[in-house]
């Protein structure tokens, strides 16, 4: 199933006290190293046909239109890969297979 | 004067601004979010609250609302529009207002009772206060803090459209301590802080005088009355 993914972050010079309260955490529990966290937004967007030029113009204005804020957040990407839900399952299967080699989270994993 | 007052889901304060409007001598109207119609109203009020459940952002969801187009065609006719707390993220997301509303910069709620000074007392909104007057409303959001451009900061404060600013205490991380402003006819009004919650004595913030005696938030309303009363 052809998935558009758009990531949005908040503006650069703005305060996101979202990341900062994380990057406390982080600090607190012993992981240093971070000079900064910021939390942005990604969303996946899942379509049955093809993957056309109307469709990106489409995306196109729907992720600046209505996925983002232009005066607080900024498009960082919009992309057309395998959504999150297939890489788990495919993370799942490879598991499976090779039960052995333990849990190896892949690139998309979030949860 | 008949004030609708727009539910959306998710709308908390929908009816303490329907009382403040009878409170005021004008007839509140309940209207909904779904719908096209603004049943004939002579002003609008986009009330309080968590439409959505923020999801989005604040007020994104609400902004896109079948009533949403009614209610730009007639902001942009001049009709008076307040946005309050939700109801102005709701008008910037609409693009009605300028700027935008980002998480409080100390990350957490807050709830107090705010003093705001009035700066422009000349929109449909505030023209029943003196300019420059102090006054105390209840203030209670988790992603108050206004923001825009320098050059729409500068614009704003040079259009005299900065309707409302913190006084003593900065309580989210706004801008220039902006708490309110307006569109360039000044018949748009948004603020962060609640005028419908200092409406009637016994219920508002403390005053000198007296506990919970505090109506400052009346103005808001019976500066519309009035104004609707000029023009009839």
């Amino acid at each position: 199933m052809p998935t558009i993914v758009v990531d949005v972050m908040p503006k650069a010079e703005l305060l996101d006290p979202q990341g900062k309260a994380v990057a406390g955490a982080l600090a607190r529990t012993g992981h240093t190293g971070f000079t900064g966290v910021r939390i942005g937004k990604r969303f996946e967007l899942t379509v049955d046909g093809p993957v056309d030029d109307e469709l990106r113009a489409g995306v196109k204005q729907i992720a600046e239109e209505i996925l983002s804020n232009s005066v607080t957040e900024d498009i960082v990407g919009i992309h057309y890969v395998e959504s999150n839900v297939e890489l788990a399952e495919e993370s799942l299967e490879a598991a499976a297979e090779h039960p052995d080699e333990g849990y190896v989270a892949p690139a998309g994993e979030t949860h | 004067m008949r004030i609708g007052v727009i539910t959306f889901p998710g709308s908390l304060d929908d009816r303490d601004a329907r009382r403040a409007v009878r409170l005021a001598g004008a007839e509140p109207v309940a209207l909904w979010h779904g719908s096209h119609d603004l049943d004939g109203v002579d002003a609008l009020i986009l009330p309080g609250g968590f439409s959505y459940g923020d999801y989005l952002r604040c007020g994104a969801i609400a902004s896109l609302s079948p009533i949403m187009s009614e209610v730009t065609d007639a902001a942009n006719k001049g009709m008076p529009v307040l946005g309050i707390c939700n109801g102005f993220q709701m008008l910037t997301e609409a693009h009605l207002l300028e700027g935008g509303l980002i998480r409080n910069d100390h990350g957490s709620f807050i709830c107090r009772d705010q003093v705001l000074r009035v700066e422009n007392a000349s929109t449909d909104w505030t023209s029943g206060f003196e300019p420059g007057r102090e006054i105390t409303i209840p203030l209670k959001n988790g992603e108050g803090g206004f923001i825009a451009s320098e050059e729409t900061l500068d614009r704003l404060e040079g259009e005299g459209r900065v309707v409302f600013r913190y006084v003593d205490v900065n309580p989210n991380g706004s801008l220039r301590d902006i708490a309110g402003i307006t569109n360039e006819r000044g018949n748009v009004v948004g603020l962060m802080p609640h005028p419908e919650h200092a409406v009637e004595p016994g219920f508002g913030p403390d005053t000198a005088a007296a506990m919970r005696s505090g109506v400052d938030g009346l103005g808001f309303f019976t500066s519309v009355v009035r104004r609707g009363l000029v023009e009839a």
